[in-house]
């Protein structure tokens, strides 16, 4: 995704949203990383190198629009990946890198954009990496994993289901909790309840 | 005409419901003593009339007849499958003085009445539509059929010894010895085989609760579905019956012990394996049907066929001859 | 020829056995089935949604209800999530607490498994025995927090309640009580024969399939796989206590029931190294501010609940709500394998294989 496809969706978005929220997450990275500097680097940095180095040789040079540890918790190496060269590098990570284990896969309404986190466990290198897709707002689309993880299947469904995201490949993209005949996506932050005193 | 043919089946039919309604009652109390519960124990003193309430409940609900379901077919099978239950009783001697029919091929008409009822459980599970019934019906016919082979095998080595049919000779040639000794294996074989068809754990896969719900009677409701409940029953009371009296000698006192009334041993032992099919239900787990099949026709019945060469073969070797 | 036809049927959501509200569409050819799909949703609450309109601690007694087997690792994948973020610490009264009640939770999961497992089986017994155990632990739990099911014990920072006079002595007789019980369990079941006959060798799959669905838990230990959040990232203060972590080779049902049975006895020996360590005193709660406010940013932490990894996924805003809530619920990874190890199978083997996964219909629906 070029940056200014990023500016435009956020800006198509933030007109609906309220003034506080706009473009606040776009900033929030960059901003994030200024108050890490006098932090120690992190030890999972030199891995993290090593991962960014190996994507961008092997997959696509532009593969990756941006790569951080997320110092939460766990020192999380995350790799931001573009939207084209998602089951690229997924099927990279999975194959060159063995990371053949979905710990977790959820999806998130930014409402400047949605995005995509899934969590990788490799049982042989015995690391966690999180990798993350973004997509435009109005059309969320992003390429299945389900060919490549069994486990992903029902993960999309639930994310078609309450998000509306769209898995291109996925065999069968239908609800999965809610009624077939549902309207909206309840996770979405513009969902209006049928009922909004319940 | 003697009153007592009339009187007589009376008496026995009420006779059986009582055993019924205090076998249902027994079966929960031992099942709950087993399993660290108390069982029934509100309606009347110490629960003794839970089974009764039961009853009454199931004689006041409403009678449901689906509304896709062979009308007629699904009326009769309560009546097919309950009939011959009680009809085998009739050849059933209690002991030397209480018997109604003293058939000379007593056995062979216990063997072949009681396999009508089978129908009435195919009946009942087809004419339901519905499909967790018509499995049902097909497991629990299936499984009859298969499980009637053995159960009629291992009873020909006590007819070799005796060369009758008639159970009260039968019980008369034990006077000494009883059948459950030169015929162990035989006896064997016959507990298993009459689990299977009275539908008892382990082998109660027509009922299978955690698999098809409640098997060929998931549509009947009401005093229909009780009388599928006292055909099974029933059935305990008579194989039992059958066992006491092939087996362990019917109304026979062991050890000599003849102040006792005959008609008390022979309530004695039939307890005693009414108490066993009671235990085995809190003991085991269900087979599965693919498991069921073979175990029938591989284990059971070359086993029967070994014990009727077995026993033919004892029959003819010189000392041990006099036990066969 | 006779002409033969397919049967579909559908099995739940209102069956003895699917252990909840699950609905699956069978398609069998006789007893074999041929097809088996999964509808899942009628438990469906809208957790993740309504946590995004409640501050953290409002969040806590929604998750008891996910998998209402074992609430407290539910209270404590959130708690534990929450904390991380904020970097808070806990106080160890507190933690030994928690291990405890998890522990025990585990072991009164494992035991209502037990006997549902033995249920599907046909077997009646056991089931009664399991729920006479598991009532011990509700007993002990309802005696710390007031609640026999939905505990809402843990807080940010801490647990509500301390442990009243005399309770770790309950929970020691209680180890020492359910050590001997477990030995009347093996002689009851594990060498049954119709029971071994009816789990060996049903319901296999092999590690990279395991794998492939990301099965957490016994589903995945079975395969032999050495994975246990509590060992291999290890959170709270397990590095502290000695335990094993039973594994099996074929992944079979037997070997299932083998595993859990042993995580039962390996959780014993937690319970009972933290009742050894347990301080005196000390607080339960630490210093927390009135107002939960997570910092800006994103976290995905797990933990081992008794049926496998147990996750949460907060994006936090800063504010002292949830952005996005998102729980990794194990039952949900682990019921997408149903359908492939259903096909081909008699249909008497349905109810076994599902209840060998061990879901929890609260949790798979969210």
């Amino acid at each position: 995704m070029t940056e200014e496809r990023k500016d435009q969706s956020s800006a198509e978005s933030g007109s609906k949203t309220s003034p506080i929220k706009k473009a606040r997450p776009v900033a929030r990275r960059p901003r994030a990383k200024k108050e890490e500097k006098p932090l120690p680097p992190s030890p999972k940095q030199s891995i993290l190198d090593n991962y960014v180095q190996m994507i961008t040789k092997k997959v696509h040079e532009d593969a990756l629009e941006e790569s951080y540890i997320n110092r939460a918790g766990e020192h999380i190496p995350t790799l931001v990946v573009k939207n084209e060269h998602w089951f690229e590098v997924a099927s990279f990570l999975k194959t060159g890198l063995h990371f053949v284990y979905i710990q977790n896969y959820s999806g998130v309404d930014y409402q400047t954009h949605m995005e995509v986190v899934c969590h990788l466990y490799s049982f042989i290198r015995k690391e966690r990496i999180a990798i993350r897709v973004k997509a435009d707002r109005e059309q969320p689309t992003f390429p299945s994993l389900t060919s490549l993880y069994p486990a992903a299947n029902w993960n999309e469904r639930e994310m078609y289901d309450l998000l509306g995201f769209h898995f291109e490949g996925h065999p069968n993209l239908t609800r999965i909790f809610m009624p077939d005949d549902w309207e909206g996506h309840p996770l979405r932050k513009d969902y209006e309840p049928l009922d909004k005193e319940v | 005409m003697n009153p007592l043919i009339v009187i007589g089946p009376v008496v026995l039919l009420l006779l059986v419901l009582g055993f019924v309604t205090y076998a249902i009652y027994f079966e929960r109390k031992i099942i709950g003593w087993m399993q660290s519960r108390v069982g029934p124990n509100q309606v009347g003193p110490f629960g003794l009339l839970q089974t009764v309430a039961d009853v009454m409940k199931l004689w006041m609900k409403e009678d449901i007849i689906p509304q896709k379901a062979d009308k007629f077919l699904f009326q009769l099978a309560p009546i097919v499958a309950f009939v011959p239950s009680f009809v085998v009783l009739a050849v059933i001697p209690f002991t030397d003085q209480i018997k109604f029919a003293d058939l000379g091929v007593g056995l062979l008409y216990y063997l072949a009445v009681s396999s009508i009822t089978i129908l009435g459980m195919l009946i009942g599970g087809w004419s339901s539509n519905n499909k967790y019934s018509l499995l049902g019906g097909i497991r629990s016919t299936a499984q009859m059929i298969s499980y009637e082979v053995p159960l009629i095998l291992s009873v020909v080595g006590v007819i070799l010894s005796t060369q009758t049919l008639n159970l009260t000779e039968i019980v008369n040639a034990q006077k000494n010895v009883w059948f459950i000794f030169p015929q162990f294996l035989g006896f064997i074989v016959f507990l298993i085989a009459s689990l299977a068809e009275l539908n008892r754990t382990p082998f109660d896969l027509p009922e299978a609760e955690s698999e098809i719900v409640a098997g060929y009677h998931v549509e009947y409701t009401g005093f229909r579905f009780a009388f599928f409940m006292l055909t099974e029953y029933v059935y305990v009371f008579a194989m039992a019956s059958l066992t006491t009296i092939l087996f362990l000698g019917g109304w026979h006192a062991p050890f000599g012990l003849t102040f006792i009334p005959p008609i008390i041993w022979f309530l004695l032992k039939f307890s005693l394996i009414v108490f066993f099919l009671f235990w085995l239900r809190a003991t085991f787990p269900r087979l599965r049907a693919d498991q069921l099949m073979p175990f029938a026709w591989k284990v059971l019945v070359p086993l029967a066929i070994a014990n009727v060469f077995l026993s033919v073969i004892l029959k003819e070797l010189p000392i041990i001859q006099a036990y066969y | 020829m006779l002409r033969t036809e397919e049967m579909i049927l559908n099995v739940g959501p209102q069956h003895p056995s699917t252990h909840g509200v699950l609905r699956l569409l069978v398609t069998l050819d006789g007893e074999v089935i041929k097809e088996a799909t999964p509808v899942i949703g009628y438990l469906h609450r809208g957790t993740e949604k309504l946590a995004e309109d409640l501050n953290y601690t409002q969040i806590i007694p929604y998750t008891d209800r996910l998998d209402y087997l074992s609430a407290m690792t539910n209270n404590y994948a959130l708690v534990h999530a929450v904390e991380s973020m904020m970097e808070l610490e806990i106080p160890e009264r507190a933690e030994y607490l928690r291990v405890i009640t998890m522990e025990l939770n585990r072991i009164a999961s494992h035991l209502v498994w037990m006997g549902t497992f033995l249920l599907d089986v046909g077997a009646m017994s056991p089931f009664l025995f399991a729920f006479r155990d598991r009532e011990q632990i509700l007993d002990l739990l309802n005696e710390l927090c007031g609640a026999r099911i939905t505990f809402n014990y843990m807080r940010v920072g801490g647990v509500k309640w301390d442990a009243p006079e005399g309770w770790l002595r309950k929970v020691k007789d209680f180890v020492a009580y359910m050590r001997k019980k477990m030995k009347e369990y093996h002689r009851l079941i594990t060498g049954n024969e119709i029971f071994v006959q009816r789990t060996k060798g049903v319901g296999r799959y092999d590690q990279e399939r395991a794998i492939q669905y990301s099965l957490s838990g016994a589903n995945l230990r079975v395969t032999g796989v050495k994975w246990d959040l509590r060992k291999d990232q290890p959170y709270s203060i397990y590095d502290r206590f000695e335990f094993d972590i039973p594994t099996g080779k074929t992944g079979d049902l037997y070997e299932k029931y083998i595993c859990r049975m042993q995580e039962i006895v390996e959780s014993l020996k937690i319970v009972d190294q933290a009742i050894e360590q347990f301080p005196e005193k000390g607080p339960i709660m630490g210093k927390v501010p009135r107002v939960l406010r997570v910092p800006e940013g994103e976290i995905y932490a797990g933990i081992e609940s008794p049926r496998g990894e147990l996750g949460c996924h907060i994006v936090s805003k800063g504010k002292d709500k949830p952005w996005r809530l998102k729980f990794r619920r194990p039952s949900f990874y682990n019921l997408q394998i149903l359908p492939t190890l259903l096909k081909g199978e008699n249909i008497s083997n349905l109810v076994v294989i599902l209840g060998g996964i061990d879901i929890v219909l609260g949790e798979v629906d969210g």
